[in-house]
């Protein structure tokens, strides 16, 4: 297993994201992340992992500044964090569209936010339009579209604003097999020109191992990190190879030991 | 052949025609001699229009009717939306819009001719009290129901306060908000018909006890009849108003 590093021994990277010692209570009792900490590495697609219970929606809530922490830090660039900032942007689950706004306007809403006046912020839209491949789309409402293409008008809401850091929520799991796997391999190409920092927060053990720079490894009950696993993985060949790299299948093949045991 | 009786304007034009179809031949039974046949009604509601009686009588049902209409709309989207977005504001004004909708709200009639007497004012406050409840508990619910991503999405962009309620609750909100506004003008007209039966016959209200009091049968169904077209009319303009003022992705087919 020599192609995978422990948790700390690549600590050359700058962290873009700390999260030092965070705990959550929901209101009811549920201790939903316990003295957690990790850390995200600058221009990285670092994957959050785990069966569902462990947290990790909870954790990316609270690095957006949608949640507060019990205890605990989180902070960015070595500022904490106190609520949502400029610096990150959301990628929702349910691509959280407006119904009664066009892609267009879906995809320019977040400088529509910040007062950017309308024809530089529609500039800025229909090219990250075009980026994530909607061209001619711009007039659809998102119930015209399909649920793959709805979350491409999401990650182009986030690029829009030039956020940093992109927070990613479950992105593709309400998107089907096929779409999901052509989403996959362009969201690589879309990491690798934007230089971008990546926290994306998945259940699927092959789309992280397939997207990730690392993976954070989360269990459940109480929910701690249980390793860093960096899948050192060629990106420079076809992506249809990685699925059958020999790399790839064992990075997968370890982390679903390693997490068989925390599924009942 | 079978798609074309299945066509949506086709259905249409058939669940028409067999109620009027029925009521015709009701009235031909007879199932009784106050009820007019449907062709007898629409020859007398021709006549009424001809002759400009109903166009007389209109104006004076829509007065009350007009005001009351504007008032609970403002008002209870108002503190529709104050309740949905703020939970004092709640606990304060969902008790007794609940109890508003629950009671027998004819029965509060005689109440308000003897405070407001017979005029303008009790007929305006029919109109409200019927009207009101409905709008405000479907303004408090939309804006309550709110999708929490959507609201979280507008956060997480830097929306203010204000930016999200304007930009995002209000439009999501609004189809529920205008079902309210559908719902309160239905039961506003009737207020506005019971105002004229029970405290003073004026407008339509006039028309239906008057041609009642004389047994001009025809002449009364026809004025029901069209304030029933009206009603329906009306309704519908308010639903259009909707798809181009704030939900422009429904006229849209998918």
């Amino acid at each position: 297993m020599s192609h995978m590093t422990e948790s700390g021994s690549s600590a050359a990277v700058p962290a873009a994201v700390a999260v030092k010692n965070v705990s959550k209570i929901y209101p009811g009792g549920v201790e939903a992340l316990s003295n957690m900490t990790l850390q995200f590495p600058k221009g990285e697609l670092t994957s959050v992992l785990g069966p569902s219970g462990c947290g990790k929606t909870t954790l990316l809530k609270i690095i957006a500044g949608l949640l507060p922490a019990n205890s605990g830090t989180v902070s960015v660039n070595g500022r904490p964090v106190t609520g949502p900032g400029p610096e990150r942007a959301f990628v929702f689950q349910d691509f959280a569209l407006m119904p009664w706004a066009s892609v267009l306007r879906n995809v320019a809403f977040g400088l529509e936010l910040r007062g950017i006046p309308k024809s530089e912020r529609m500039a800025i839209a229909e090219k990250q339009i075009e980026n994530v491949g909607l061209k001619g789309f711009e007039k659809h409402y998102p119930h015209q579209l399909s649920g793959g293409m709805r979350q491409r008008v999401g990650l182009a809401r986030a690029l829009a604003v030039d956020a940093e850091i992109l927070l990613m929520d479950e992105p593709f799991s309400a998107v089907d097999e096929q779409t999901r796997r052509k989403f996959q391999e362009d969201l690589l190409g879309v990491a690798q020109s934007e230089k971008k920092t990546f926290i994306f927060v998945t259940h699927s053990i092959e789309e992280a191992v397939y997207l990730s720079d690392s993976i954070a490894l989360l269990l459940p009950r109480p929910s701690r990190v249980s390793e860093i696993i960096k899948p050192d993985i060629r990106r420079d060949i076809d992506p249809d190879a990685i699925r059958r790299d020999v790399v790839y299948l064992d990075t997968v093949e370890r982390i679903w030991q390693g997490l068989r045991k925390y599924i009942e | 052949m079978a798609s074309f009786f299945l066509h949506p304007l086709i259905l249409r034009l058939l669940s028409i025609v067999i109620v009027f179809g029925l009521w015709e031949y009701a009235g031909r039974i007879p199932i009784s001699p106050a009820f007019p046949t449907f062709l007898q009604t629409m020859a007398a509601l021709w006549g009424m229009i001809a002759d400009g009686s109903m166009a007389a009588v209109y104006p004076t049902t829509l007065e009350p009717l007009g005001i009351g209409l504007v008032i609970s709309s403002f008002l209870g989207v108002g503190c529709g939306i104050l309740m949905g977005l703020n939970e004092k504001a709640e606990w304060f004004g969902a008790p007794v819009f609940i109890v508003l909708q629950a009671a027998p709200l004819a029965a509060l009639i005689p109440l308000l001719t003897f405070v407001y007497g017979i005029g303008l004012t009790s007929k305006i406050l029919t109109v409200c009290i019927m009207a009101l409840p409905v709008i405000v508990l479907n303004a408090f619910s939309a804006v309550r129901h709110t999708p929490e991503s959507l609201v979280e999405m507008g956060r997480s962009y830097l929306g203010s306060q204000r930016q999200v309620i304007l930009k995002i609750i209000l439009p999501a909100a609004s189809p529920v908000i205008y079902a309210g506004l559908r719902l309160g003008a239905a039961m506003g007209f009737i207020g506005a018909i019971l105002a004229e039966l029970l405290i003073t016959p004026t407008g339509i209200g006039d028309l239906i006890t008057y041609n009642q009091s004389i047994a001009e049968y025809d002449k009364m169904y026809a004025a029901i009849f069209s304030i029933m077209v009206f009603t329906v009319i009306f309704i519908e303009i308010l639903e259009r108003s909707e798809y181009i003022f704030f939900r422009p992705d429904k006229r849209v087919a998918s």
